[in-house]
């Protein structure tokens, strides 16, 4: 989990309480005095290049998405100057198959969501109970699974899904893409409930709980935090997947966004009418900045995965 | 985490159940709990690995029957001066990747663990590449660095950059450098992430103690920070080379492993020869590489970074 950092002391008030010739408060994360002003600015100067460098892609990439495609090959590429549109919006709209595509990728994360947060929950609440090596064993097998990168099962997936005839069906997505983040988010999982105090757990027993009332009415309650969390791993991970989607659909029904773009983006009829493959893009991004601004810190950690802690 | 001596006796906080019926009671709910998330997983992890690495000894076109093959695969990646060479172009980019990633990851995850206010912006800011899809960030890409039209060329053409106008994505001596550029912009909030956390971890006592010793920012850096942050360096490191010896999606979308082979990786030539030329029995054998180093440098992580540790905290069941 990414550490939350102390506020530092309202500094004014500090130094109004104490005398003048108290030095400032040192700054929490501490770091070394004197000198570091020249480093300080440097920072600045070298974290604001990296702002540009993130940003000028994405400014480029939205200012080109408001110009017309004869604007697009003759305006200043970086300015906007010249006349603006919204002509390629409409024509995002307008096509019957973005339509589709932003609906089937919705149905995905949420499919994916349900059956990631279910499972690893369930799963979860199990794993941290220990009640048999069942669970201990299931723990293990699982996380051994971060290991296994999904282009090297991707043949086999194919062939499975193929068998059980569930190739190229929006559920037959749902259950493979949830099985490929399921690892993770059990672990996210296992973590957070590692926290709960046992007394909780004993006091419910003395109580004379079940399994089942402890799950409802202490665990689900206390694993809110980290079910937000996991709702967001699996939901970015659904919404913006490309290889599983490539290989699993194939009737334009089925397809979901990123892999609509690509080849939205590919057809002749848009290949040289770069505006209106751009405004695609952002229409795709745009969903999850607003989420984002919503739910930083949800965000922050559910991209983080495991590998913060 | 603090170890609970309460395990032991939680049959007999229970009360008057008898031990034998608690323990029954709790199997059945590991089973309710767990079994659902063991199926799934096994369903479409476990089986698929074990299916992939038989698949390896065999040929098979999915049509037809599958034959076995022996060693026949393995033999033909092993001489096969394609595969080689898709091999070398993978450790390119995965070294390459490293080189830039960790590094870079970690500076700003220093910075942004600073307190200033406007660092916690540049940090919100920092992270939107995140939300990008891979297909998504590589059309933007693609745009920017469109021959003549692009954003770079314009600069190149009106500005008198001409060193920005190139064929980033069509040269065969650029592509590989511009994808690995690509990854880094996607893959570098990411770990920059991870050295955020890290960062903060580290006491600030012992930036103290450096202090009161006379040491100065660089000092405090090698001595303080970067041994400190070791466990981070490994995460970051094992999660770039995992992630970029499997990487798929860019090239797919940006180049499909072209112009001629020059950006042409393990990922790619298994695809290709799976999905377009239906030899799944070659493709099988190049995908198990591509899941042994995947598995191999995971365990490498564990050993190193003491995820170990941390299984350690939960006593008697490892």
């Amino acid at each position: 989990m990414v550490a939350t950092v102390a506020k530092a002391p309202a500094r004014s008030a500090a130094s109004r309480s104490t005398p003048a010739k108290v030095a400032a408060p040192a700054p929490t994360l501490g770091g070394i005095r004197g000198r570091s002003k020249i480093s300080r600015f440097a920072a600045f100067l070298l974290g604001t290049l990296w702002l540009v460098f993130v940003l000028a892609p994405i400014y480029y990439m939205v200012l080109i998405s408001f110009r017309s495609p004869g604007e697009y090959l003759t305006a200043n590429a970086w300015l906007p100057t010249g006349g603006l549109t919204l002509s390629s919006y409409s024509a995002v709209f307008d096509s019957p198959g973005i339509g589709t595509y932003f609906r089937n990728s919705a149905e995905l994360a949420l499919g994916t969501i349900v059956v990631v947060v279910v499972l690893s929950l369930a799963a979860g609440y199990r794993i941290v109970q220990r009640g048999s090596r069942f669970s201990a064993v299931s723990f293990r097998v699982i996380l051994f699974g971060i290991a296994i990168p999904i282009q090297a099962i991707v043949i086999p997936l194919y062939f499975i899904t193929n068998k059980i005839h569930i190739y190229d069906t929006m559920y037959g997505l749902v259950l493979v893409l949830g099985a490929s983040l399921i690892p993770v988010a059990v672990l996210l999982m296992v973590n957070y409930l590692r926290l709960i105090p046992r007394q909780l757990y004993d006091a419910m027993a003395v109580d004379g709980a079940g399994p089942w009332t402890t799950f409802t009415r202490l665990v689900i309650p206390m694993a809110r935090p980290v079910l937000a969390v996991i709702c967001i791993y699996a939901g970015l991970g659904a919404w913006n997947s490309f290889l599983l989607p490539l290989i699993l659909t194939q009737s334009n029904n089925d397809t979901v966004l990123p892999l609509g773009m690509y080849r939205f983006a590919s057809t002749d009829q848009y290949a040289l009418n770069v505006p209106v493959v751009m405004a695609v893009v952002v229409f795709s991004v745009l969903p999850l900045l607003v989420l984002y601004i919503g739910l930083r810190r949800q965000f922050v950690q559910g991209i983080g995965g495991f590998a913060l802690r | 985490m603090a170890a609970s001596p309460a395990v032991l006796n939680r049959n007999e906080v229970a009360g008057s159940r008898s031990a034998n019926t608690a323990a029954r009671r709790a199997f059945f709910a590991d089973l309710v709990g767990v079994s659902p998330t063991i199926a799934l997983y096994a369903a479409f992890i476990v089986i698929p690995t074990a299916f992939a690495l038989f698949l390896s000894f065999t040929h098979w076109d999915i049509d037809g029957p599958i034959k076995w093959a022996g060693l026949a695969n393995w033999r033909a990646f092993l001489s096969d001066p394609v595969s080689h060479h898709s091999l070398l172009v993978t450790f390119e980019l995965a070294v390459l990747s490293w080189l830039i990633q960790t590094p870079v990851g970690m500076a700003l995850g220093i910075f942004i663990a600073g307190t200033q206010r406007y660092r916690a912006v540049y940090a919100a800011i920092y992270l939107v590449p995140l939300l990008l899809s891979t297909a998504g960030l590589s059309l933007m890409w693609e745009d920017v660095l469109f021959p003549q039209y692009g954003g770079l060329a314009w600069l190149g053409i009106h500005a008198h950059m001409r060193f920005l106008s190139r064929e980033w994505l069509g040269s065969p001596n650029l592509a590989l450098y511009t994808i690995v550029v690509i990854i880094a912009w996607q893959f570098i909030p990411f770990h920059m992430l991870i050295f955020q956390a890290g960062r903060r971890a580290i006491p600030a006592e012992l930036y103290d103690a450096a202090s009161v010793d006379g040491a100065n920012v660089r000092r405090s850096f090698w001595h303080v920070t970067l041994p400190q942050l070791r466990y981070s360096i490994v995460v970051s490191s094992t999660l770039v080379l995992v992630g970029s010896l499997t990487y798929f999606d860019i090239i797919y979308i940006l180049t499909q492993g072209g112009p001629g082979d020059s950006t042409r990786v393990l990922a790619m030539d298994m695809y290709n020869i799976g999905f377009n030329q239906t030899e799944f029995g070659y493709a099988s054998a190049i995908a198990s590489v591509l899941g042994f180093i995947g598995i191999l440098l995971a365990l490498l992580l564990v050993r190193l970074s003491g995820f170990g540790s941390m299984e350690g905290t939960q006593e008697g069941i490892w």
